[in-house]
């Protein structure tokens, strides 16, 4: 195993598109790393990068101690494991696993020996001899990864591995890449793994630290408590985060406490905001999330009055949809403590809880209520 | 339209409703139909061919005097004379020439046509677009136009009179079609596979050889049947190139048995020409599966 190190990887194609814009990123040994972000932020063109699948035409990408630039991804010391599982459809599994090893000529009784170790770890003994076709979607993705751990390479690479299951299986599958994860690492074999997706939830439970990506440039690597908590921009704060945060224009001014004045509506914040401002004014982007927002009675002290537009229920929780002027809130409120004779068109009180505000530059999108220290 | 299949059938324990009876009689005059006229037609389009073998075990004197495909006193005297053939050769020696022909021309074209194909279908090159559509003319170019030049060349080569005219065209990827029909083969297949074997540490040809042919076997194999036949049946390239009896595949042999004859025995040419369709009958019967899903493109599973 070894760390992962990407220092102002670029990458412009033939037609002058340039998709990755000289991102660095540090991979610790043995580490979790998940990249994420919508479709075309290049999350998978850096993982295919990595693999050596597709040139850099700039910066440099460091696996352990060698600069991999210019190897073939057999060289690279690298395992991937593909969206679609990428079995060779015309032989066993058993061959599957085995292929990578007896390219390199290994011995045989050494290959079979590590076929029979990782189907035994992966619980595929039974299937060794089955072909491709003859797997179910969980089984092929469980000899794709498979075929990637024989190798014990030094660093594992998936792209969205998981997206071709049904939900049921994705959660089980999640849970057992993470215990393999957790495994090895106990094992003292720790593995480096970097891990495309566009499934927040993917993100924020496999991942030990998670970079968040937008067209071509990375927008924030964090731990997931810290990217949840304390999102560097308005994107990673939009992007991460069920149902999305509110992310709405406002005016800040600094008084005595803060004062956020939305539409025609003023507030006053009276803790948890005015320390981390330093004396900041002017309009901002205003970001709350819906879990952060008290629906209250209309008319309550320091709260913005709302009308409600709809509510979602969703068992354990109401989804209440709210509008202020043309601003459209989202707030989630336990089942139990709504107000069940609101409806539709009926007003509301909205009141942000004051630690959980964050507001954003109105031009660069960047979180200006982060203080030094949190 | 409710075919006859679609409904229940009748030998089950509830009785038919008054609405599947009418269907049941709707769909039998409806399949009556069909089957008339596909019967007809069909019969039209094989009835020379069934006449053909029939005719081959007739006398000579019998083939022109009725038109049935019975014949009243079968021989296979026809077969016997045939297979002897005016020349100081049998039959055998032709059908060895033709499969010397053949087999090492298929196994040229098969080669080099995956080649070429994965070359176009796989990598980026400067040119590619323009020796693609030079493929593509090609393809259109009917073949008559190159003979002479064609001709002109191996002449000067000195190939004329050997199977090297035959088989080094072909070696060389020289049927577009068949180059063609692999790369829209290929096109289908996703690259998934090939970059997992390079990951997995094959180098190019290596991913060709254990992964893209064995997902290309059905189109490969369909490539070889074609060739197969064709070339089995091919009369104007041998007649240009080879001129020594010895060297004659069978589709020569059967023009040389109309040429020296003075009275055509045509049974014998009729159990000859039965003769040379076997081959590619039972090579195409034996390959049918393979070629099926080789010629429907989509047929690949990702």
């Amino acid at each position: 195993m070894a760390e992962l190190h990407l220092k102002s990887v670029e990458k412009t194609y033939g037609n002058g598109f340039k998709a990755v814009h000289g991102i660095d990123l540090k991979v610790e040994e043995g580490e979790f790393m998940v990249l994420v972000g919508p479709s075309g932020c290049a999350k998978s063109t850096t993982l295919r990068m990595i693999a050596g699948l597709e040139t850099i035409t700039g910066g440099e990408i460091h696996i352990g101690d060698k600069v991999v630039n210019e190897l073939v991804p057999g060289k690279r010391g690298i395992a991937m494991v593909f969206q679609n599982y990428a079995l060779y459809p015309h032989m066993k599994v058993r061959k599957n696993l085995s292929f990578g090893l007896s390219l390199k000529r290994e011995p045989k009784n050494k290959i079979e020996e590590a076929t029979n170790n990782v189907s035994n770890i992966l619980e595929i003994e039974e299937l060794l001899d089955r072909l491709p076709k003859q797997l179910s979607g969980g089984q092929a993705q469980r000899v794709a990864l498979g075929r990637a751990l024989i190798k014990q390479p030094e660093v594992f690479l998936f792209d969205e591995p998981l997206s071709n299951l049904d939900a049921k299986l994705r959660a089980s599958m999640r849970v057992r890449i993470t215990d393999l994860h957790k495994r090895l690492r106990a094992e003292g074999r720790p593995a480096t793994v970097v891990y495309v997706t566009h499934d927040q939830v993917e993100a924020m439970t496999m991942g030990d630290r998670i970079c968040v990506m937008k067209d071509g440039h990375i927008m924030q690597v964090a731990d997931p408590s810290t990217l949840y908590e304390r999102p560097a921009n308005a994107f990673v704060a939009g992007f991460i985060g069920m149902p999305e945060m509110n992310l709405v224009p406002a005016v800040l001014k600094n008084d005595a406490a803060p004062v956020l004045t939305l539409h025609d509506q003023s507030i006053t914040v009276n803790e948890g905001l005015g320390h981390r401002l330093a004396g900041l004014a002017g309009p901002v982007t205003l970001g709350i999330r819906p879990q952060h927002l008290e629906v209250v009675v209309d008319g309550s002290e320091n709260a913005f009055s709302a009308q409600i537009t709809n509510l979602e229920f969703m068992g354990h929780e109401i989804n209440v949809h709210a509008k202020i002027g043309d601003a459209v809130f989202v707030a989630v409120v336990p089942t139990e403590k709504f107000d069940a004779s609101l409806g539709r068109g009926d007003r509301v009180g909205l009141k942000p809880i004051g630690p959980h505000i964050h507001l954003f530059d109105a031009d660069t999108g960047q979180n200006v209520s982060l203080s030094a220290n949190g | 339209m409710v075919a006859l299949t679609d409904l229940p059938k009748p030998d089950q324990k509830t009785p038919p409703t008054a609405l599947e009876l009418k269907l049941r009689r709707k769909a039998r005059i409806n399949t009556a139909i069909r089957y008339s006229v596909l019967i007809v037609v069909g019969l039209i389009m094989v009835y020379p061919l069934v006449w053909m073998i029939g005719a081959s075990f007739k006398t000579n004197a019998e083939m022109f005097s009725s038109p049935s495909f019975w014949p009243k006193e079968p021989t296979i005297q026809g077969f016997i004379d045939g297979w002897k053939t005016s020349t100081p050769y049998t039959f055998g020696h032709f059908f060895l020439n033709s499969l010397w022909i053949i087999i090492p021309k298929v196994i040229g074209t098969a080669i080099s046509c995956t080649l070429v194909a994965y070359g176009f279908a796989r990598f980026e090159f400067p040119g590619k677009k323009i020796l693609f559509v030079t493929v593509i003319a090609t393809l259109l170019l009917p073949n008559v136009v190159t003979r002479i030049p064609q001709y002109l060349l191996f002449r000067d080569i000195g190939w004329l009179d050997s199977f090297l005219p035959l088989w080094v065209p072909s070696a060389l990827a020289g049927d577009a079609f068949f180059v063609f029909m692999v790369i829209q083969f290929l096109r289908a297949i996703p690259r998934d596979m090939e970059e997992a074997a390079r990951v997995d540490g094959a180098n190019t040809l290596q991913t060709l050889v254990y992964i893209v042919v064995p997902m290309l076997a059905p189109a490969i194999i369909s490539v070889c049947l074609f060739q197969f036949m064709w070339t089995m049946n091919d009369f104007l390239g041998p007649l240009i190139y080879i001129s020594s009896v010895e060297k004659y595949p069978v589709s020569l042999a059967l023009k040389l048995s109309i040429d020296t004859t003075e009275a055509f025995a045509w049974n014998q040419i009729l159990a000859m020409s039965v003769l040379t369709l076997l081959p590619s009958l039972t090579v195409f019967f034996l390959a049918q599966k393979y070629f099926i899903e080789g010629i429907s493109t989509g047929g690949v599973k990702g």
